[in-house]
């Protein structure tokens, strides 16, 4: 019995800390990719392995979601606007301001340590019972439509009415 | 340091905890601002505030999963349910950004927020 | 029932809320600019004030409804409430807030017509009326500070409505700044009362005051710093100098913010706090309040623009209501805050007639003679004019002599000669510069033939609301003794107390004591008896001192209002032959440097320049400079010390495991040196690295050395 669990234990573990060297690692790519379009493929990797992290966290609905909107979604239209707008190789210049690149790094570098510090001295108060919380899609169906209706409705009509304003920035202006 | 791995589930008798999971969320944030203040290139800070809001999602998903009661009383399902309107509401920020953007490159030619630079005097 | 009132004061302020939010999104779309749809929504706003009125008036209790809702939680420890706060003095400032502002509303119709701005103003008007509805409403220093400052706001929209004229961009500019000044120390107050009480609430910081917390020299300093914002918005010396300067805005905003509501709000929020001032600063509350009253009725003597005169009227009466509540006069600064609305805002609207019939011409020398073509505007006037020189009968009689008598009883009592001299002398000097200004205005041969053929009486719209302040003016005295019931006092065993431990005493603390005390004998302790006992022979004679206080002080102020008037009569009051009794001008001859100092307001405006907008300016530019040489040089050294420091780095980088940190850092001072050079550059990306080096270092400090 405590075997079998340990061994769940291991496998959980293990693969958080796969999913989390995925994510650092393409993130920190992603930041100091030098052209931007390597920086926009390497954000796929860091949101894959973000609905890794859902996945662990027992939402394999949100993975989804992240799957299908971020990646699905918003990476391709962060494609679409480095292809839309970038000028050709030959006449880039680097995407990345060194100066600027190692100074965040290092206050970045201080300031996780600061998190690190405040997250480890915090006396968090875990669960009672730290199961495996396996929502059902019902029941977040039923929060989404009951409880958060009204939050709801407002995501929603923030998302029609960026849209109706990205196409009226976008559209075609009369000379 | 053995406590410090012990947080991080290294022993296999505990399983990942809360702690883990923040620090990679801080870690992750911080990689966004970093690409916030070193990239030139407007697409690129997108980007690094893409990767702040998927840090804030990580934070609330791994509060929701080991603090409190995750499935019922008046937190019930937060965690999915927050991740699901910031990733909603970063569609949207994405869609405007990204339009912004289109015009700015209409208008200037570039998207590298140096050389827009008309309103400064 | 309490529920009931709790519902009408939410709808009478989130109606002017509602009705702003609309005309502000289309007021364009809207017939005549919604001009009708403000006028109506601040009627029903009006009836359902009066309601509450009503219920107040019936009420038993002092405080008819106090509810308070979490606002803004930020963690468990403090929680940021809001709150409503209805009791009869509540009740009071909302009738007189929506009844002035409904009238000018009304007014507004007609006076506006055919502004380029018009809807515009409409909304300003709205905001206020909105704002000052929820400031009287609060019941927290919170709540009643962010409208506070929203009626700041629209005050400043609405003395600029007409920025095209420099004057009135100025004008607006100066009136935000000064107010500002006194806003600080009002925040230092709230700040200090919240650090020690821990709560925003009024009644909690009542409490605080009588349980002894909020105490000693910090109870004088939050006092001090909550006064001095009133003194900013009630234009109390020196901070009056914005006042008539504002009325540079359109003549019914004059009425409504700089005569009626805004400029009273600063004598609400000290009549509100009265229990946490203690006796030195309500001294100094009264001195200020005396000196301002004699000092800008000085000033009004000689003006010669028909709405300065009143502006520095309303600062006069403003220092009379502070000089009330400093002596500890609560009722009757309250009171003549209500009255002094009514007739203020007739005499404005009544000179906005004036203007707006004489072509939007406010130089009373150009006027003259306009009671045969205005009789109705003059009657209206009239009637105001008497109401304010405290004309026996009158509303400003009941509420002025309640005043004095206050002030005259404090300074038998305690000494302080000063205030009641100051309180009579300007008693004389309101008779006569009021009068000069009806005389000059509508008596007598007109100066102007011009203007003088084309005047008219008004229209109906602007006549009503004359008519109606004047009526007030004539009758709003009955409600005197309303407002000796609602004094926000405690009970008899802590005021005891209190007395025994302070030693503070004015006369309507006692008053209040023995009216409520005696019943409750048998709950004091032997010691506080024995205090009683003392406090009653002394409220003996102190009665009789009341008594005639109040004898005296009605007796004489009339004979100076009549002074005042037969003075001006003297010398402003045209005969039959065109000529007056005693010509002005050789008055001034006789002493032209008092005159010139009273025409030029004390030359206070250009001490304000010398004394500290000039040295401002200079500072500025003597900092630029040092920018320039010092700091920039500096910066360059600190550059070059960084390059090299980088360059030494990048050689150590190669040995270094850890390379990459050092090379950051390098780097990073390397670039800072080269970027404070000019720390203004527009890069977001920098400021956004300067807000991160900046919360680094803050969190490094607290997490580490703390």
């Amino acid at each position: 019995m405590a075997a079998t669990e340990t061994a769940g234990w291991l496998g959980a573990n293990l693969s958080f800390w796969a999913i989390t060297i995925l994510v650092l690692v393409s993130a920190a790519f992603t930041v100091y990719a030098r052209s931007i379009i390597q920086a926009a493929y390497s954000l796929f990797f860091t949101l894959l392995g973000m609905a890794g992290f859902y996945v662990l966290l027992g939402s394999g609905f949100l993975a989804i979601a992240q799957v299908i909107i971020y990646i699905g979604g918003i990476l391709v239209l962060i494609m679409f606007g480095v292809l839309l707008t970038d000028r050709p190789i030959a006449a880039q210049t680097s995407s990345l301001k060194w100066t600027y690149a190692a100074a965040s790094l290092g206050t970045g570098l201080l300031l996780v340590n600061v998190f690190i510090r405040i997250i480890l001295s915090a006396d968090w108060q875990p669960a009672s019972a730290l199961g495996e919380p396996r929502e059902a899609i019902a029941e977040l169906g039923h929060v989404l439509l009951g409880s958060q209706l009204l939050s709801l409705e407002l995501a929603g009509l923030t998302l029609l009415l960026c849209l109706i304003g990205a196409a009226y920035l976008v559209r075609r202006r009369e000379q | 340091m053995k406590d410090f791995l012990q947080l991080m589930g290294s022993t296999t008798a505990t399983p990942v905890g809360l702690e883990a999971y923040l620090i990679v969320a801080a870690a992750l944030f911080v990689l966004g601002l970093t690409a916030c203040i070193a990239r030139r290139n407007a697409i690129g800070i997108l980007i690094g505030i893409e990767l702040m809001l998927n840090a804030a999602v990580l934070n609330f998903m791994a509060f929701w999963r080991f603090q409190g009661s995750p499935l019922d009383g008046p937190a019930a399902l937060a965690g999915p349910v927050m991740g699901i309107f910031i990733i909603v509401l970063a569609a949207c920020e994405a869609a405007v950004a990204l339009a912004v953007l289109l015009n700015l490159y209409f208008n200037f030619g570039t998207v590298e927020v140096d050389m827009v630079h008309e309103m400064k005097e | 029932m309490l529920n009931e009132i709790e519902l009408l004061a939410q709808i009478i302020f989130l109606l002017p809320v509602a009705a702003f939010t609309v005309l502000a999104l289309c007021h364009h779309r809207l017939p005549g600019h919604g001009d009708l749809t403000a006028t109506s929504v601040l009627g029903t706003s009006l009836v359902l004030s009066v309601a509450v009125f009503l219920a107040a008036l019936h009420a038993p209790d002092n405080i008819l409804v106090n509810i308070s809702f979490p606002w803004l939680a930020a963690g468990e420890a403090s929680i940021l409430s809001g709150g409503i706060l209805v009791d009869k003095l509540t009740a009071v400032m909302l009738v007189v807030v929506t009844l002035v502002s409904f009238l000018v509303h009304l007014f507004s119709v007609k006076y506006m017509e055919g502004d380029a701005r018009y809807g515009r103003y409409y909304c300003g008007l709205l905001l206020f009326t909105a704002s000052m509805l929820g400031l009287v409403l609060a019941n927290n220093m919170l709540y009643l500070f962010i409208f506070w400052e929203l009626v700041g706001l629209s005050s400043y929209v609405l003395i600029g409505h007409w920025f095209e004229k420099k004057c009135a961009a100025d004008a607006a500019i100066k009136a935000f700044i000064t107010t500002r000044i006194g806003d600080i120390g009002m925040l230092i107050g709230i700040l200090i009362c919240y650090v020690e009480t821990g709560s925003l609430e009024f009644s909690e910081i009542f409490a605080a005051v009588h349980t002894g917390v909020l105490t000693g020299s910090l109870r004088t300093l939050a006092g001090l710093g909550i006064f001095f914002g009133a003194m900013g918005k009630s234009a109390q010396f020196p901070l009056h100098v914005w006042l008539p300067d504002a009325m540079e805005g359109p003549t019914p905003v004059s009425a409504l913010i700089h005569a009626a509501t805004m400029v009273a709000a600063g004598v609400y929020l000290t009549g509100r706090m009265l229990p946490i001032f203690d006796s030195p600063t309500l001294l100094a509350i009264a001195y200020v309040g005396g000196f301002t009253a004699l000092f800008a009725a000085t000033i009004a003597l000689v003006q010669d623009d028909i709405k300065k005169v009143l502006a520095y009227s309303t600062v006069s009466q403003l220092g009379y209501m502070t000089l009330a509540l400093g002596v500890g006069g609560y009722a009757a600064g309250l009171f003549h805050l209500t009255t002094h609305a009514f007739f203020k805002a007739g005499l404005f609207l009544g000179a906005g007639a004036v203007i707006y019939a004489m072509h939007h011409e406010q130089s009373m020398s150009k006027y003259g003679g306009l009671w045969r073509k205005m009789p109705k505007t003059t009657a209206c006037y009239l009637l105001s004019t008497l109401a304010l020189i405290g004309f026996p009968g009158f509303s400003g009689f009941w509420s002025k002599d309640a005043i004095l008598a206050d002030v005259l009883e404090f300074s038998l009592e305690r000494g302080h000669y000063f205030l009641p001299l100051a309180g009579f002398v300007t008693v004389m000097l309101t008779a006569f510069y009021m009068f000069r200004q009806f005389f000059l205005t509508f008596t007598g041969e007109p100066r102007s033939k011009h203007a003088y053929e084309q005047a008219h009486d008004v229209p109906w719209q602007m006549l009503g609301p004359l008519v109606i302040l004047a009526i007030l003016s004539l009758t709003g005295g009955g409600f005197g003794h309303w407002f000796e019931e609602m004094n926000p006092k405690r009970n008899a065993l802590e005021q005891i107390q209190d007395f025994a431990r302070a030693g503070v005493q004015t006369p309507l603390v006692q008053e209040a004591r023995f009216k409520s005390a005696a019943p409750r004998a048998k709950d004091l302790t032997p010691a506080a008896r024995k205090t009683e006992r003392v406090l009653t022979k002394h409220a003996e004679s102190s009665g009789e001192l009341r008594h005639f206080a109040h004898q005296t002080a009605m007796i004489l102020s009339t004979a100076l209002a009549l002074a005042g008037m037969a003075l001006a009569w003297l010398m402003y009051f045209q005969r039959k032959t065109g000529k007056v009794a005693f010509e002005p001008g050789r008055l001034v001859e006789w002493c032209p440097n008092i005159h010139r100092v009273l025409l030029h307001k004390y030359y206070l405006d250009e001490l304000y320049r010398t004394l500290f907008i000039l040295p401002l300016r200079r500072l500025s530019s003597f900092s630029a400079l040092f920018d320039r040489g010092v700091i920039d040089s500096l910066v360059n050294a600190f550059g070059y010390a960084g390059r090299i420091g980088a360059l030494a780095a990048e050689a150590l980088d190669r040995l270094v495991v850890d390379g990459l940190l050092v090379l950051g850092l390098a780097r990073a001072s390397s670039a800072c040196g080269e970027r404070c050079r000019a720390l203004q550059t527009g890069y977001i990306r920098q400021y956004l690295l300067f807000t991160l080096v900046a919360v680094v270092f803050l969190s490094v400090v607290l997490v580490y050395l703390l």
